[in-house]
């Protein structure tokens, strides 16, 4: 068995033996070499820095052999990595080496989308911008230059931008993944989830996960509480339509049919309710609306939830009894991606109203309370008023958005509706891949004066670029200071370990230049970033050395949990945690959580439910040697009985086609048991086609191209994802 | 005298492929080649069904196949451990030892010499643990000598259910997973 499947590995990862990357060869290994520490070592130097390969910012160590960087490791010190990176910050290595890379400033020949540029130095960059700006902030405002930025090394074009005059400053992080969740928690407890995740999954007696597939999805430190929380023997419960890897750990798995959770939720409740399961005492103490609630209960039943979500009766009484028998250690986990059906927004409120059931928020073993470390801003000149006010929400059409709506500021580049969108930033987002209906993006875009794309790699968006800045990647530069609001408090720093390889900047270098050829000079007043990370650190009674020589400076522990004498605090206009909502009364909404049952696709079509892979974050690391030859395309998931059905056999290429005739790149069939008849799988982020990144053009299918239709959310905004459907057309095609 | 093994928790490991990408940049593994990789057992029908998840490499055998073939004296038994290594100046990579082992554990590396797990006994050898061990974000993986009774390896396999792979091959493996 396990001889085959290392086969078939080799023989797939096959094609890429020869093109050996110019990195692996300077990687290889010429003896015995010791880790991190041992820095004594001649040829060796270690540098603390933090992860860049997702947002989770984990503590690492880079090792340098030779002048040539050689590995990274986590940084003991660091509490989000417990000196262990995941496998994308181990082969961030890759991103350095990455011959794909942007190597020098590139302005457009030719149309927009042809990806044909003629390379110009930084100075002919910034003025063509420059002038752009200049003339789009007369004829229209300035709030008519938007910036979409991922990431912490978004945080000087974000001063930039509001130094310009532009409120219109987005992430698809709220819109496209955890917006939903954050609303329907801040509905109930008054407070975001926020980012690390403020679960104490390590803790938790009871874990439930529905639909997240932690372990596939690899942010660090829940991944290894997850491990933890496995080992303690605490019991786990995933519900899931795929047998995902935490679905193969679990004490109960229920493969409930796609879209319907709100209806388990519902009837889990139901159970707790009437059977008088929940926490009393902190329902009773921390509650408002509790009996109007509890009565809208009644109907939802096991039995009634049964049709709907596939799940037997009896399996509903047992997991609510199980998840009510560790209470408060219980953690329903409130899941990070959750953009799925349009509902989101309900149902995340309906997974923190069972959480609040089972007196969890707050509790060690639920939810603790983050705290931080306190650094004073650097005192910066006024931003200029915006007169006008942001974009992408007009008339507060989406009354519980409290974060900026990529997809509201697309809409009015389209319609030039509240006011005109001229110009777009789009920082370490590939836009075309995150958002959904790339033909909307590709026709606002056709409405630009300008485009501006800053990014380590030539990803999608950057093709239809009028101006692509290359950035450093992580391991070459600085970026802000990371003072992280988590159950340690801790301030991290971003520093360079080896020297860019071509005409690539930092960001915040790019920004400071920028500034001076729009006259904002006055916003960045420090000449170098250490000028600026040393006043802050200065200001708030802290040595930058220190930080600069372990990474990281850690504050003393303060307590997290209600048990440790913290203060239970509501920020709800009741000041209570609302089960029955009057905020979502007032607008018209329903103030408890109703099920609808998710409209079914067309006959003979199936389902697209899309997720991560452990090798690779979003669509940014497919280039990366390293990673790709850890998993270089991704499959479709189908199960068996439909794979006969449609004549498919496991390793086949074909094409995905959807509901509006949209076909796909072609992908590889994977035949599976694990995962429900009537839904097919794929993880997100493949199928390139930026011809400019070589590596990764035409390897597997997108998910984002398949996702043309979207529902939104009506409460914030969130454009829910997983209401497409595909069939399977020959990969000749 | 200390004998090296590896005892690997499959009911914490999520199979992240962190073990196979820290050996590549530890070891400078080429693209295209594996020391290590990650096997799944699934059985069942959906979705009544069980996975297990390994970690896999060179089982480091107390009787290796792939030592007793080669003609080149190339592999062999390392004097510190039992670990099983491959002096790569002495190989013609004639590929003997890569038929003779039951896990495909082994492949020719570009350079023309037979390559493998090596228990990362340069690591070992400096007190530090494999590259595998110590990147796992599951600490699912464990390092240690199986003489030493109280060593982590050894109390593991005291206390936890455990097999081998293909232990009908007779070739002793020296890697155990927990179930
Ligand atoms: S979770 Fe992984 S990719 Fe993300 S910051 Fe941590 S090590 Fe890097």
């Amino acid at each position: 068995m396990s001889a085959l499947s290392r086969r078939r590995f080799l023989k797939i990862s096959g094609a890429a033996v020869g093109a050996a990357a110019a990195g692996t060869a300077a990687l290889r290994a010429a003896g015995t070499l010791p880790s991190t520490g041992l820095s004594a070592e001649k040829g060796i130097r270690t540098v603390p820095t933090f992860c860049d390969i997702c947002f989770w910012k984990c503590g690492a160590i880079a090792t340098v052999r030779d002048g040539a960087l050689w590995k990274i490791e986590g940084n003991p010190l660091d509490p989000l990595s417990n000196g262990r990176l995941c496998p994308r910050g181990t082969g961030g290595v890759g991103a350095h080496y990455d011959p794909d890379r942007l190597r020098t400033p590139l302005l457009r020949k030719r149309s927009r989308g042809q990806e044909e540029w003629v390379e110009v130095t930084w100075d002919e960059a910034f003025e063509y911008i420059a002038q752009k700006m200049q003339s789009i902030k007369q004829r229209y405002g300035p709030e008519a230059v938007a910036l979409f930025s991922h990431g912490i090394g978004g945080n000087f074009l974000k001063h930039l931008l509001k130094a310009y005059g532009s409120p219109n400053i987005a992430a698809p992080s709220f819109a496209q993944c955890r917006g939903p969740r954050d609303a329907g928690f801040r509905l109930t407890f008054g407070e975001d989830v926020s980012s690390p995740e403020r679960t104490d999954i390590r803790n938790a007696r009871c874990l439930v996960l529905i639909g997240n597939h932690l372990g596939e999805n690899m942010h660090n430190t829940q991944v290894q509480e997850f491990a933890d929380a496995i080992g303690n023997g605490a019991s786990l419960i995933v519900v899931d339509p795929r047998y995902s890897i935490a679905a193969g750990k679990a004490s109960h798995y229920l493969p409930i049919k796609p879209g319907t959770d709100i209806a388990l939720l519902l009837a889990w409740m139901h159970v707790i309710v009437t059977e008088r399961l929940y926490d009393r005492d902190y329902v009773a103490q921390h509650g408002f609306g509790f009996e109007q609630f509890a009565a809208s209960l009644a109907p939802f039943t096991p039995a009634w939830a049964y049709p709907e979500t596939g799940i037997e009766p009896e399996v509903i009484e047992r997991t609510a009894r199980e998840m009510a028998a560790h209470k408060p250690a219980t953690l329903v986990h409130p899941g990070r991606h959750v953009t799925w059906y349009g509902d989101d927004a309900q149902r995340s409120r309906a997974i923190a109203l069972l959480n609040a059931l089972l007196g969890s928020w707050g509790r060690k073993g639920g939810f603790y309370t983050p705290v931080s470390m306190d650094l004073p801003p650097y005192p910066y000149p006024e931003y200029p008023p915006s007169v006008r006010g942001k974009v992408d929400n007009p008339g507060q059409k989406y009354p519980f958005a409290h974060e900026t709506i990529t997809t509201g500021i697309r809409e009015a580049t389209l319609t030039g509706q509240p006011y005109p969108i001229m110009g777009w930033w789009v920082y370490a987002t590939n836009l075309l891949h995150a958002l959904p209906n790339e033909a909307e993006t590709i026709k606002a875009i056709q409405n630009l004066d300008l485009l501006v794309v800053v990014d380590v790699i030539p990803s999608e968006i950057a093709g239809w670029a009028d101006v692509v800045l290359p950035e450093s990647v992580y391991l070459e530069r600085h970026d802000d200071l990371n003072v992280e609001w988590f159950r340690e408090p801790f301030i991290a720093l971003r520093q360079p370990v080896v020297a860019s390889p071509h005409d690539q900047k930092p960001n915040w270098w790019i920004a400071r230049k920028m500034a001076g050829h729009l006259g904002l000079s006055a916003y960045f007043p420090w000449n170098d970033i250490e000028e600026y990370f040393r006043y802050r650190l200065k200001a708030g009674g802290y040595d930058y050395e220190a930080l600069k020589k372990n990474g990281i400076l850690r504050g003393p522990h303060q307590p997290v949990y209600y048990e440790e004498g913290l203060a239970p605090t509501f920020p709800t206009p009741s000041g209570k945690i609302e089960f029955f909502s009057p905020q979502l009364q007032k607008a018209g909404f329903d103030p408890v959580p109703v099920y609808h049952r998710p409209p079914a696709g067309p006959p003979g079509y199936y389902r697209l439910l899309f997720g991560r892979a452990p090798v690779h974050s979003f669509s940014r690391t497919h280039s990366n040697r390293i990673l790709s030859d850890a998993m270089s395309e991704n499959e479709i998931w189908v199960h068996t009985q439909t794979a006969q059905q449609n004549g498919l056999t496991n390793g086949q290429y074909v094409r995905l086609k959807n509901q509006d005739g949209v076909v796909s790149n072609r992908i590889r069939v994977r035949v599976t048991e694990r995962i429900r008849p009537e839904c097919v799988y794929m993880v997100h982020g493949f199928g390139h086609t930026s011809r400019m990144l070589k590596h990764a053009f035409g390897k597997g299918a997108s998910d984002a191209q398949m996702v043309t239709r979207y529902a939104t959310d009506p409460l914030m905004g969130g454009t829910a994802m997983n209401v497409n459907f595909v069939t399977f057309a020959p990969a000749e095609a | 005298m200390a004998r090296y093994g590896m005892v690997i928790d499959t009911a914490r490991c999520v199979g992240c492929m962190d073990c196979v990408v820290a050996c590549k940049t530890e070891n400078g593994i080429p693209e295209g080649y594996d020391r290590d990789w990650i096997a799944y057992d699934t059985t069942g029908a959906f979705p009544t069904l069980h996975m297990e998840i390994r970690s896999e490499r060179c089982n480091h055998c107390e009787d290796p196949p792939c030592v007793y073939c080669c003609p080149c004296g190339a592999s062999h038994i390392h004097e510190r451990g039992g670990v099983v290594l491959v002096h790569h100046d002495k190989c013609s990579g004639c590929k003997a030892c890569i038929a003779a082992c039951p896990y495909d554990a082994r492949f020719i590396h570009p350079e023309g010499y037979a390559d493998k797990c090596t228990f990362c006994i340069h690591r070992v050898e400096q007190g530090l643990e494999p590259a595998c061990v110590a990147v796992c974000p599951t600490h699912c993986m464990h390092f240690g000598d199986l003489d030493d009774p109280n060593s982590t390896v050894s109390r593991l396999l005291a206390s936890r259910e455990q097999h081998t792979l293909l232990p009908e091959a007779g070739t002793k493996p020296q890697i155990w997973y927990l179930k």
